[in-house]
């Protein structure tokens, strides 16, 4: 199922998401792809030349960008958004809320540049808030991409699932992770590595962390458990209990601000069910800057090795 | 057009309007009042619906991104046959399907959810949109609020719509010149609808939006033209229609004080009257 070499793939994210669209508007003239002057970056400027009528750059106006989206929804049309996490959830919140959410039309959102891996746009891109943002908008599903295999199939099982779905993804190459048939349920997390003594849960490029985070921990004789929670909301509270049950201490890992993101996720499904000793490894009460993505990896704290010791310190109470 | 038949159509429009915010006992009357001649015009005349059949594929579509004049499009719909008339005194109640601002998913005949002002217009485009890539005709109809164009998403959803063509796009602008606070030159100063829309890529008319006849006509000459969208400016007073609610100052939303309410009973008096007589006429 899962490759353990900690490669990067050929393929970047952006491919996934451009030759994906391609291939399901080409398949279903229904299917729409926003930009907002962002085709160039995420390369969707493909379908612009394919099939001009089916991809639309409204210029640089996120809001209005989203508030169309539902208009399209509302003619039976089934957008994509596409945009940088940031301008896809920070910028456009009341209009996806209200015209997207409570309206309860059909929208698909891809934020891309998630977190640390804007890397040279710096601050004013970086989000460490948009899985918080999008799962407080009620019915939403909100996932974060691991690697190409799964943002590919992700897109297209949203396709034809109605309401608002945001994926969160990197925009270049992921580390490799699944094999091309492998598939990903609504709800669902993927146990990637079983162990008993420590359950380590991560999303996007936290989870190669968490799986090298694993094998610094066998050094140390502690077993760890490695759960990919891609889909955030719903979250899969079955799997969380379960290892909650099984092993001593739950540690999250996020590219992301450990309020309102993965690990406030599961440390409410712990709180609820099966409270256990835990530890969120992601952003705390900063903001992004320029950098490249291994600096800021240490200068947050979300490297292997800041996992593996909050595990042991964790494992050692 | 039946001009007759549309201002029978208007008056038991502002008639239901005024019952239904009367029952209530406070509400959006200045707003709702405003933009009831166009209501009139579109759902008694130029817009293609069926009541029976509110998600009807080859209908033209509504969306009122004022979505705090709620209480007139919902009379207009009531009086349409939407549903029956009765349920206008539900309004604001609890469990209603007649929130304050619009639900498309509570109420037969709203197009789309609105009241997060200025998200209406882009829903509007949105739609003509799709109407346009699909090459369908349906036309795609939108009132959007003087106050509500402080709103910079409009101005983005208009350089969209002229960017894209889209000739079967009517917005109206309800310039009753008055929003919350106050008068709207004194907030944000519009300076002039007309010259921004025509700057914007709109074809525009200005019209006295208390005159069917003339908003008729703008609409006609609109339907016309096949190259940019079409913006109507409705020359409006805040509590048109009801002498009383124009002149009062503060008139967005109203909690009406006895005499207040004495001016509202004589209206609604009034207009019952009309209608009667227009009927044994």
């Amino acid at each position: 199922m899962i490759s353990t070499v900690y490669e990067k793939e050929k393929r970047e994210m952006r491919q996934v998401y451009a030759e994906t669209i391609l291939e399901l508007a080409k398949a279903n003239p229904d299917v729409i792809a926003l930009e907002a002057d962002l085709m160039s970056a995420i390369t969707t400027n493909k379908i612009k030349a394919e099939i001009p009528n089916q991809l639309i750059n409204s210029g640089i106006m996120e809001a209005n960008m989203m508030g169309v989206a539902a208009g399209l929804s509302l003619t039976g049309k089934i957008p994509y958004v596409h945009t940088f996490g940031q301008f896809a959830t920070r910028r456009t919140y009341d209009q996806l809320f209200v015209s997207g959410g409570y309206a309860k039309t059909n929208i698909k959102i891809l934020g891309s540049d998630a977190g640390i891996t804007a890397e040279h746009n710096g601050g004013t891109h970086m989000t460490f808030e948009d899985i918080g943002l999008m799962r407080l908008v009620p019915q939403a599903h909100v996932y974060e991409a691991s690697d190409s295999t799964m943002l590919g199939y992700l897109l297209r099982r949203i396709e034809k699932e109605y309401g608002v779905h945001y994926i969160r993804t990197i925009r270049k190459n992921a580390i490799k992770l699944y094999e091309e048939n492998e598939t990903f349920e609504d709800g669902k997390g993927k146990l990637l590595r079983d162990g008993e003594d420590i359950t380590i849960i991560a999303t996007g490029i936290m989870v190669a962390e968490a799986l090298q985070a694993a094998d610094i921990l066998e050094q140390h004789g502690i077993h760890a458990a490695v759960i990919d929670m891609y889909s955030i909301k719903p979250i899969d509270a079955e799997l969380i209990t379960e290892y909650a049950q099984k092993t001593k201490a739950i540690v999250t890992a996020e590219n992301h601000n450990v309020i309102g993101g993965l690990g406030s996720a599961v440390s409410e499904v712990l709180a609820e069910n099966h409270p256990v000793s835990m530890y969120r490894i992601g952003v705390r009460e900063q903001y992004g800057q320029v950098g490249k993505v291994d600096y800021l990896k240490t200068y947050y704290k979300l490297s292997d090795r800041d996992i593996a010791e909050a595990a042991i310190k964790l494992f050692a109470r | 057009m039946d001009l007759a038949k549309v201002e029978r159509f208007r008056d038991e429009i502002r008639l239901k309007t005024l019952q239904e915010l009367h029952h209530l006992g406070f509400g959006h009357y200045g707003g709702s009042l405003s933009i009831i001649e166009t209501l009139a015009v579109l759902y008694g005349d130029v817009m293609q619906v069926d009541p029976d059949d509110p998600a009807w594929e080859d209908r033209d579509y509504f969306i009122l991104s004022k979505g705090h004049g709620g209480p007139g499009l919902y009379a207009a719909l009531a009086v349409k046959g939407y549903f029956p008339q009765e349920m206008l005194y539900t309004l604001n109640q609890n469990g209603t399907k007649l929130p304050s601002h619009p639900d498309k998913n509570l109420t037969p005949g709203v197009d789309m959810t609105t009241g997060s002002l200025g998200q209406g217009v882009s829903a509007a485009v949105g739609v003509a949109l799709s109407h346009k890539l699909s090459s369908r005709n349906n036309r795609t109809f939108c009132i959007v609020g003087d106050g509500e164009l402080n709103e910079g998403q409009c101005w983005e959803a208009f350089q969209f719509a002229a960017h894209h063509k889209l000739h079967d796009l009517f917005v109206f602008i309800d310039d009753n010149k008055k929003q919350l606070d106050g008068p709207t030159k004194d907030i944000i100063d519009p300076i002039d609808f007309a010259a921004k829309m025509d700057a914007f890529g709109f074809y525009v008319y200005k019209v006295d939006g208390s005159d069917v006849a003339a908003i008729h006509q703008a609409i006609s000459q609109g339907i016309s033209q096949k190259e940019k969208p079409v913006a109507i400016v409705l020359d409006t007073i805040k509590g048109q229609g009801v002498r009383y609610l124009e002149e009062l100052a503060d008139n967005h939303h109203i909690r009406p004080n006895e005499t207040d309410t004495a001016a509202i009973e004589q209206a609604i008096y009034e207009l019952e009257t009309k209608l009667q007589q227009e009927v044994r006429g």
